[in-house]
């Protein structure tokens, strides 16, 4: 039972972080239509940024935490506005080469100018076990949880709530019409870029807390998982985000623990598929009716 | 100084000429009418005048202010709004949802003041209800406000299209098609619906429509578009015994 309970917080833990990049994949798609696969790099990013502001700037967690969920909200907006914003009007596909070509970019250029070792994070927590039902929880593990979930239904709150939110989900549902009603389109997209990307890089600072190396390709593997989090829970959908960060999580935990740990991938990226298979607008999506 | 001033307006794709040297003035408060064949350049002209497409030639003045170039979020602020041949709502979204949308950019409120300042945006946000359910009392959708834009009868996608538009807080008002799909007795109906924006909202109206009833009923002057040129203006008594309107365009409907 003990075993169990550990797990679950494992699992708990891991899909709230899967669940914090996921919404910025989800996010842009809603708004744009693209899959921004650089946005796992912005995870890395955001790590990079926690990392050194810990370093050099002594700063503590909640400091470090905030200045490096601002810095990658900068980098997520610049780098849509200076190779996204371009091809807006261009084919899908031009778009979605192009953000794999910012990936590629931002793993290099981080590998060229920092080096492609491991950097050990810094210890911005003073990491202190406690005993629950029998399972061992660090406050770290909490602390990774709480961030998480906060954020997370904040998020929520700022999506349905406010003109922000609002504008967001028209977007979605109609990009020409949304500035016939006095919306800036760049504006919109601007902020889903720079609420994504803080996401990430919150993510990124509590992945580098928790592991705690960080390297120029963290965000590869890192990235993958969260899109198909994304695309399992119903892309474009923020509930769809969480849900299916939540659930690979518990997957792929469980998977380890019950299968030699090498199967962990494979069964989530056949769990991908399954649920594609069997519901292809993902698990909370609605189904596509076209009309003839 | 009139309340819009358009010159010699041209838009052109690649060598189609859809509108040619389109002029027009309209004053404050007036009712106007756009009609012509389909294919005429109608809609281009909505397009032109509400920042969709730049026009290839020509300027376009709003209350003395050029925005010939200027985006179409930016021509919105400035008071112009609209309404689409074919419908566009936010379909997705609850009756209400689209006319807060619309609404919450009015009444400036910002996302921080969301997450810091809860009592002003609780007020402000009540404010916008408030103000969302007014308008769709006015336009008989209040009792709908839940559902989906989607799933309301035609008529009321019609009028909630109108209602998002009036909740941007237009001076300008432009209407395409909306008697689009109506039978005798719904456009009558409209038509008296239009005629009360007007006095309500203290608006100019500029109309496109198919629906000649509608059209000589309640328009003051009435402009005919047939490929792209503007071929007749004046007062819909003019217009209906005008001979090049008669042969582009009336010609057929006086058969039926």
């Amino acid at each position: 039972m003990s075993y169990f309970i550990q797990q679950l917080l494992n699992a708990l833990q891991l899909g709230s972080i899967y669940a914090l990049i996921a919404l910025g994949y989800t996010m842009v798609y809603g708004v744009l239509g693209l899959i921004n696969f650089a946005h796992g790099d912005i995870f890395m990013a955001g790590a990079f940024f926690g990392f050194f502001i810990a370093v050099m700037l002594k700063l503590s967690l909640i400091p470090t935490l905030l200045l490096a969920m601002f810095l990658a909200a900068v980098l997520g907006i610049a780098i849509e506005r200076v190779a996204y914003r371009p091809l807006r009007k261009a084919p899908r596909m031009s778009l979605i080469i192009t953000a794999l070509g910012v990936s590629l970019f931002l793993e290099n250029f981080t590998r060229a100018t920092l080096g492609g070792q491991q950097r050990s994070f810094p210890k911005l927590l003073n990491v202190q076990e406690f005993a629950l039902g029998g399972a061992t929880v660090t406050n770290l593990q909490i602390l990774i949880i709480v961030v998480s979930l906060v954020l997370m239904l904040l998020l929520r709150y700022v999506v349905q709530k406010t003109m922000i939110g609002k504008a967001m989900r028209a977007v979605s549902d109609n990009k020409e019409v949304l500035a016939l009603m006095g919306i800036s389109l760049d504006t919109v997209v601007m902020a889903t870029f720079g609420i994504g990307s803080a996401l990430a890089a919150t993510a990124g600072i509590l992945v580098g807390m928790a592991y705690p190396v960080i390297d120029p390709y963290m965000g590869i593997a890192v990235g993958w998982k969260a899109f198909i989090a994304a695309v399992l829970g119903g892309i474009g959908l923020i509930d769809g985000a969480l849900v299916g960060g939540l659930i690979l999580g518990f997957v792929e935990i469980f998977a380890a623990a019950l299968l030699p740990s090498t199967y962990r991938d494979g069964i989530a990226f056949a769990i991908l598929i399954i649920v594609l298979l069997l519901k292809p607008t993902g698990l909370l999506g609605r189904p596509v009716v076209k009309k003839v | 100084m009139s309340l819009l001033h358009a010159e010699h307006c041209s838009m052109h794709f690649k060598g189609l000429k859809a509108v040619q040297d389109f002029t027009l003035d309209l004053e404050e408060g007036e009712l106007v009418g756009l009609i012509g064949p389909n294919g005429a350049g109608k809609t281009t002209v909505f397009n032109m005048l509400t920042g969709v497409y730049v026009p290839t030639e020509g300027k376009i003045f709003f209350q003395g202010q050029e925005i010939t170039k200027a985006k179409a979020w930016q021509i919105n602020q400035g008071g112009i709004a609209r309404t689409f041949q074919n419908i566009r709502l936010f379909g997705d979204m609850t009756v209400l949802d689209n006319i807060r949308v619309a609404l919450s950019f009015r009444i400036r409120y910002k996302m921080l003041d969301a997450v810091l300042r809860w009592s002003q945006y609780q007020k402000e946000e009540t404010r916008v209800i408030e103000e969302s359910m007014e308008l769709l009392r006015l336009f008989h959708l209040d009792g709908k406000q839940h559902f989906l834009a989607k799933n309301l009868p035609y008529g009321e996608q019609r009028r909630l299209e109108i209602a998002r538009a009036l909740a941007t807080k237009p001076k300008l008002l432009l209407l395409d098609e909306p008697a689009a799909g109506m039978n005798n007795k719904e456009s009558e109906e409209l038509m008296q619906l239009i005629r009360w924006i007007r006095e309500h909202f203290n608006l100019t109206i500029l109309l496109i429509e198919h629906h000649m009833p509608v059209v000589m009923g309640i328009c003051e002057r009435i402009k005919v578009l047939d490929f792209g040129q503007t071929i007749a203006e004046g007062t819909p008594l003019e217009i209906q015994s005008n001979k090049r309107v008669i042969e582009a365009y009336l010609g057929e409907e006086v058969e039926d």
